[in-house]
């Protein structure tokens, strides 16, 4: 008997298309992981943007049920312009946890003003554009590193060996955390986004309350030793003496490292490998680059742009209203499906194909919009422009030898492994 | 058509001449005017188009909308004098128009 697994993906992507196209509306849902994993939910989306761009789902995962899909890039604006109607205080995965559930962590993107304004501004300066050039240096430095020391002549994860590797110092570097321990972050970061509800081989809940326990240890003795020391640049030093954050609880600290370690760990990541399937799947991208490396430029934000790491947001109504013609009730869950807008041919020309000189790159959605717009977007920025131009200036080829494997989650979108190899 | 002057946080100077109803934003954009990026095309959404107004100019301008105040509250170093440039729509009455680039945009 044939398993799944071995299955040819030409099958799979054709089963899903025609699913798809044949399966009566109501019952598509594209918070469905398995879409994922095969990469095949956009099948889904190209039908739900013709035929019902803002869509009603159940999901049979116990804590999604019933819920909005928001597909066109138009409505996805509008709803995340709007945070007066639209609310992030349930949280921003359509996940819901019964009420007091200790999984459910406050943190700022999952808060509405003024209090995320608040500590959104304690953060910031970290990140902002003045302070990119103190970092500069350094990532390329250890970019340059990570890319030196990689095998030759063999078979290897890119998704271990670079983007992991890279993603994890950046953060380390952030926190001024540990260096040798900065595996931890990544794993912390696994933790906090797994779910056994929607991916069966996830830790079971307590479990991973007990890794995120263990996290918020480790940080506290970091916290202790900023908080009696004077004010500096780092991530916990800021959290640490910001006025807005400074008198934050165990829980809502814990909430914001996770928002950061995620934020500065998944996203990058994932684009980081992203980046690369896409060249390779499209040699003429590739070779407009080689011939004219000035495109990184542009070459970066359409990575962002192909890849949309986190796929969706979620967004509560906070009073009856419409959108795109249907109606909305106050309490209904809402996920804004960037991945979707990201390639809606009605505001993005060819949304289809990965372009490496196109014309207004940078008006993605992967960042979000409005006043939860992606803090840290032109770190991201800037890592995986650094990261390109050392690639270029080292390696004329990097092959991609199998095919990716895709995490099972509809929120993060990513790879566990991409076997590469790099000729001497 | 009105003039506007752009002075970068460089002091490099950039001047130009935009169609009336033009919005300030665009007149950068169009122009390829540098560190002005508009990533969400307009739409008071991304706060990539912050400007600090020319203190003489600032009644003539006018004041920030509700949406794009809370939206100030996402950018590096702002100031009393903050717009963004999408929400400013040229007219002869802004002709002769000065505002100076922040560092880089958020």
């Amino acid at each position: 008997m044939k398993t799944t697994a071995s299955v040819e993906p030409a099958a799979i992507g054709a089963a899903a298309r025609a699913r798809a196209a044949l399966l009566p509306l109501e019952e598509l849902n594209p918070a469905d992981p398995q879409g994922f994993v095969d990469d095949t939910v956009g099948y889904v989306f190209e039908r739900l943007r013709r035929e019902d761009p803002v869509h009603r789902s159940h999901s049979p995962i116990p804590g999604i049920d019933t819920y909005w899909s928001v597909t066109r890039y138009r409505d996805i604006m509008q709803v995340d312009t709007s945070h007066g109607i639209y609310s992030s205080e349930d949280g921003i995965t359509l996940m819901d946890f019964p009420p007091g559930d200790e999984q459910k962590l406050p943190m700022f993107i999952a808060m509405d003003p003024p209090k995320h304004d608040e500590q959104r501004k304690a953060v910031g300066p970290i990140v902002a554009p003045s302070n990119l050039n103190n970092w500069q240096g350094l990532i390329r430095e250890r970019t340059a590193k990570v890319l030196d020391g990689l095998p030759r002549n063999e078979t290897f994860n890119w998704v271990d060996k670079v983007s992991i590797e890279l993603t994890t110092h950046m953060l380390a570097t952030l926190f001024d955390f540990p260096l040798q321990d900065r595996r931890l972050l990544t794993h912390w970061s696994d933790m906090a986004t797994s779910n056994k509800l929607t991916n069966p081989d996830a830790p079971e809940p307590e479990v991973r309350m007990a890794e995120l326990r263990k996290m918020l240890e480790y940080f506290t003795r970091l916290w202790n030793e900023r908080i009696n020391a004077p004010p500096r640049t780092d991530l916990v030093s800021m959290l640490a003496h910001g006025p807005a954050t400074r008198n934050m609880g165990p829980t809502e600290y814990m909430g914001n490292l996770i928002l950061l370690i995620v934020g500065g760990n998944d996203t990058t990541r994932n684009s980081m490998t992203g980046g690369l399937l896409a060249l390779h799947e499209h040699p003429q991208e590739m070779s407009k680059l080689r011939a004219n490396p000035a495109l990184i430029d542009s070459l970066v934000p359409e990575i962002i742009r192909w890849q949309t790491p986190l796929a969706y947001m979620r967004r509560s109504a906070l009073v009856d209203t419409e959108l795109g013609g249907k109606q909305i009730r106050k309490g209904d869950k809402l996920a804004m499906w960037y991945l979707s807008g990201n390639r809606d041919e009605s505001a993005i020309p060819e949304p289809n194909r990965f372009i490496v000189d196109r014309e207004r790159p940078r008006q993605h959605l992967s960042f979000g919009f409005g006043i939860h717009r992606c803090v840290g977007n032109r770190l991201a920025e800037l890592q995986l422009k650094i990261l390109w131009e050392e690639i270029l200036r080292r390696f004329e080829v990097i092959e991609v030898v199998g095919k990716p494997t895709r995490i099972r989650s509809a929120f993060v979108r990513g790879f566990s492994d991409l076997p590469v190899r790099i000729p001497s | 058509m009105p003039k506007v002057t752009f002075v970068a946080f460089t002091g490099c100077v950039h001047t130009v001449e935009v169609p009336v109803g033009t919005t300030l934003m665009r007149a950068a954009t169009d122009n390829r005017v540098p560190g002005i990026d508009g990533d969400c095309g307009g739409n008071c959404a991304c706060a990539t188009c912050h400007i600090y107004v020319d203190p003489i100019w600032s009644d003539r301008v006018g004041t920030r909308t509700a949406t794009e105040e809370d939206m100030l509250n996402i950018v590096a170093e702002p100031r009393g004098n903050s717009r963004l440039a999408c929400q400013i729509v040229l007219t002869d009455a802004l002709n002769g128009l000065i505002v100076s680039l922040p560092e880089a945009q958020h």
